[in-house]
């Protein structure tokens, strides 16, 4: 039996494994997928957002307030990419000032440092390449990017290394309370008991909701499509780029990651599957033609991918945090937009909450860092050469756009809840993510994948089960 | 540091056929730097027959083509390594390489040639919309999985777009059971060579949908069906007309981009209709002693073309740094009239009158038509065509005296004259 059952290995339950951590209690996180970081958190926009667009009083404001202030500290001791870049929203209309005032106004209420309302020409000084149409901005300096699944790596591995149990492919599908007992039943059959339980399910956190609690939850996917451009055109803009909502809709962003390339979008658009992520060619189109509104010059040869991701949009508009009606089931639901920015606020108050509640002891062995796969193409000669000395692999560049050695592919491996497929290794070391978008590493990262887990070929699979990437061999 | 005359970055056809020629023009300085782990390039994998006819008389596979390169490197006992990538090329023309072996060198080149390819346009590049399922591949991935590796990538195959590799492999998966269900081109001709439409489509009643294109992937895990649609003469889909093929692979043949991310580092200027360098008839580049040749110059259709372009860049990469003086004055070919490039870009008005081959393509398909090469408004070459096609690159070969006429023109233009006219 376990103190504390997490369900859900996204940027919300890995967040929170790992403030639990900090405590001497036993802590298992059951994820459906066969990796962390597989659901809402993989696919999105990647902004640590300023905190003044959320509803004054939300949970969202407060938790975006309070996340956004902690990313300097977490990045550095959990070594994930993320840059304060800053970031403008947009006011293309005169007739739209007072729209773009009372964005600043809702700001300061919620606490946001340095808002600042700039002149269109202000703005074309930081932003060469925006629009001419450009009236004014809204400046946010504390606005941020983050690339989302690094962090949520991260966060899990430290929170492995911190004791906290991983189990993969456990699907819940029965909560049962029984004095004070959970047993939490997974579609395998496999059936493992707590004292809490923590539902970080993201789209799903409804349906588990739903299996224990009087009081439902309506979670609605809604669904969002995104444009990556080369990193050749990285230098489009330097900060994050919103357009201000107006009446003929919310606009969008484009912002640069924190790897160098541009993204564009998302779109919106509230969809009945949560697990089909199918980008839309309509929807492609129009990030492409609004996004042209905020960078002219973006054009259809830059683009290297689309992919899309969903949201978990509660209906009650704002994040269910907390504990439950039901004792010691505790809910983590409609962790949407600014989710990412507020799941390291959020982690904390859970584990604050139930570390007083149950009176939990100091884990003394915590170690709040945690070591990144060192990545070669950011390092300078020097180090790369060193780097070699110490193991070959690192002389090999299995790919070549993005310069991503053997020697990171086997180390994403060989970690702590190591990649297990080719999509789990393009999360962790970049390889397959660049502008020939796997062309020419595939078959090698399949065979290192293959030697390095014992497994055949026929084996490998792309994103998990009935994933495989060959179907046969030849005659 | 270290020094080397000559380093030719790319072990495939170009750079084999470039250090081969620079060798013979005298030069024992050359170092080639190869990031696989054979030389041979893309050829090692393409083990169809059909390469050689123009160089060696006779019909090779991929493989037999590249060995015979091969073993006139060995003879010539010309330096190369294996396993190596060049990571960054400086304008001052210093090539920085890692290997496991060697770890990471950097070396003062007195002259570059770049003979390192293309790469395949992939699905993100064309924008086909769907989900993102394990069974999308580009052909030249798929054609490794088969040819290298041993492994079939599916067995129910839709191929989007008709270059060449996309042809070949459509016969090639079915050589191997499995079916291709169908051959989808958005332009209203192919981009590849006649001969392969016939040899690899034709002959196995696999259809080819021209004007069409894939408008989504489905399958969530692996893909499942396509939705394929014809397109209006914009090229925009037409969604009533769309139609689902179930297969489990998709493999693309979508174009061919010459990988010149180095290049740019190094300050070469490239051309925004080849993707390549701007080239000059020594194939240098406007980097001084930097050159370029075969596919990362510009895409060709035949290797054999690849091979004698590399020749001449490796004689001029000789003659350069020999220190043999060079003409400042040069003139530019202008392309008109449904002609869309032409390699070399330039041409110098030095005293260089040695046989020259001028590669052209076509922006359309024309029918009955006149490629003709005018000097100063005067027909030099008039060559009568049924048909040319952006898939058949032309290969105007010129002779000494023709370049002797070339170079001491005042303009110089090559443009497609409708022969009904």
């Amino acid at each position: 039996m376990k103190d504390i059952i997490i369900i859900g290995s996204g940027i919300v339950g890995s967040s929170i494994a790992r403030e639990l951590s900090r405590y001497s209690v036993s802590v298992t996180v059951l994820e459906k997928g066969n990796d962390v970081s597989v659901g809402t958190t993989k696919a999105n926009s990647g902004i640590v957002h300023g905190g003044f667009d959320a509803k004054s009083g939300s949970n969202k404001a407060k938790f975006n307030i309070a996340g956004n202030a902690m990313f300097d500290k977490l990045s550095e001791e959990l070594q994930f990419p993320f840059i304060r870049n800053g970031s403008l929203v947009l006011c293309f209309d005169e007739n739209q000032a007072e729209a773009l005032e009372s964005l600043y106004e809702k700001g300061i209420g919620n606490g946001v440092e340095g808002l600042e309302i700039i002149s269109g020409e202000k703005v074309r000084e930081l932003e060469p390449n925006i629009s001419e149409k450009v009236h004014s901005a809204l400046f946010a300096k504390t606005g941020g990017i983050v690339s989302p699944y690094e962090m949520n790596i991260a966060y899990a591995e430290n929170a492995y290394n911190n004791g906290v149990e991983f189990q993969f492919l456990k699907e819940v599908i029965e909560i049962e309370k029984n004095e004070e007992i959970f047993s939490v039943k997974c579609s395998d059959g496999s059936v493992l008991q707590s004292k809490i339980v923590i539902n970080c399910a993201g789209v799903f956190s409804d349906e588990i909701n739903n299996l224990v609690c009087e009081e439902k939850l309506h979670i609605i996917p809604r669904k969002g499509d995104y444009i990556l451009l080369d990193k050749v055109h990285g230098d489009l803009c330097t900060h994050t780029l919103f357009q201000l909502p107006t009446k003929m809709g919310k606009g969008v962003l484009v912002t640069p990651t924190t790897h160098g390339n541009i993204l564009l979008g998302p779109t919106a658009v509230d969809v009945d599957s949560k697990i089909s992520l199918s980008t839309k060619r309509n929807e492609l189109d129009s990030i492409y033609e609004s996004a042209q509104n905020t960078v002219p010059s973006i054009s259809k040869r830059m683009i290297i991918t689309a992919f899309s991701g969903i949201r978990a949009h509660s209906i009650g508009d704002d994040f269910v945090v907390g504990e439950s009606k039901v004792k010691a089931f505790y809910n983590l639901a409609g962790i949407e937009s600014p989710g990412l920015t507020s799941a390291p606020a959020l982690a904390v108050h859970i584990a604050n909450e139930i570390s007083t509640k149950y009176e939990l002891n100091k884990n003394e062995k915590f170690v709040a860092t945690r070591e990144a796969i060192p990545h070669f193409a950011v390092m300078d000669n020097a180090k790369r050469l060193e780097c070699i000395a110490k193991n070959p692999l690192y002389g090999n560049i299995v790919c070549r756009c993005e310069m991503i050695t053997e020697g990171e592919i086997v180390d994403s491996i060989k970690r702590p809840l190591g990649a297990k497929d080719l999509d789990g290794i393009k999360r962790r070391t970049r390889a397959g993510m660049g502008r020939c978008q796997a062309g020419f590493c595939t078959s090698r990262v399949m065979e290192i994948l293959s030697r390095e887990l014992e497994i055949s070929m026929l084996e490998v699979t792309k994103s998990g089960v009935n994933s495989e990437m060959l179907l046969g061999r030849t005659k | 540091m270290e020094f080397k005359n000559l380093v030719i970055i790319g072990g495939g056809p170009a750079g084999l056929a470039a250090a081969k020629s620079a060798y013979d023009s005298g030069e024992r300085d050359i170092l080639i730097l190869e990031r696989e782990s054979e030389l041979g390039g893309i050829l090692n994998q393409c083990i169809h027959n059909g390469f050689g006819l123009h160089t060696f008389k006779e019909e090779l596979t991929g493989p037999e083509y590249a060995q015979r390169y091969i073993d006139e490197i060995n003879d010539r006992k010309i330096e190369y390594k294996l396993n190596t990538t060049v990571i960054d090329v400086s304008r001052d023309k210093i090539v920085t390489y890692v290997s496991s072996n060697d770890g990471l060198v950097e070396i003062n080149a007195k002259a570059i040639i770049f003979a390192c390819g293309c790469r395949e346009r992939p699905r993100g590049a064309i924008n086909i919309a769907g989900m993102r399922g394990a069974g999308v591949y580009s052909a030249g991935t798929a054609q490794k999985l088969v040819n290298i590796d041993g492994y079939m990538p599916g067995k129910e195959v839709v191929i989007l777009g008709s270059g060449d590799i996309g042809l070949i492999m459509a016969r090639r998966m079915t050589f191997e059971g499995a079916k291709v269900k169908a051959v989808i081109e958005l332009m209203p001709f192919s981009a590849g060579l006649n001969r392969n439409i016939v040899q690899c489509l034709n002959d196995f009643d696999i259809p080819l949908h021209f004007s069409h294109t894939i408008v989504e992937v489905v399958g969530k895990d692996r893909v499942e069906s396509v939705l394929v649609a014809k397109v209006d003469e914009k090229l925009n889909p037409i969604m009533e007309t769309a139609f689902s093929i179930p297969c489990d692979t998709i493999l693309l043949s979508v174009g061919l981009l010459p990988e010149n991310e180095l290049a740019k580092n190094a300050s070469v200027e490239l051309s925004n209709i080849t993707g390549g360098a701007i080239v000059d008839d020594s194939m240098m580049t406007n980097v001084d002693g930097v050159f370029q040749c075969g596919n990362v110059l510009h895409v060709h259709d035949l290797v054999d073309f690849v091979s004698a372009e590399s020749e001449v860049a490796g004689q001029c990469a000789v003659n350069y740094i020999n220190g043999k003086a060079r003409s400042a004055e040069k003139i530019e070919i202008l392309t008109t009239n449904g002609v869309r490039y032409c390699v070399p870009e330039i041409i110098l008005k030095d005293n260089e009158f040695k046989p020259l081959a001028l590669k052209v393509r076509v922006a359309n398909v024309f029918k009955k038509v006149k490629l003709q090469v005018l000097l100063d408004d005067n027909i030099l070459i008039s060559k009568n065509r049924a048909v040319v096609a952006p898939g058949e690159m032309e290969n105007i070969a010129l002779t000494s005296e023709q370049v002797q006429k070339l170079k001491t023109a005042n303009k110089i233009e090559i443009k497609l004259v409708s022969e009904v006219l």
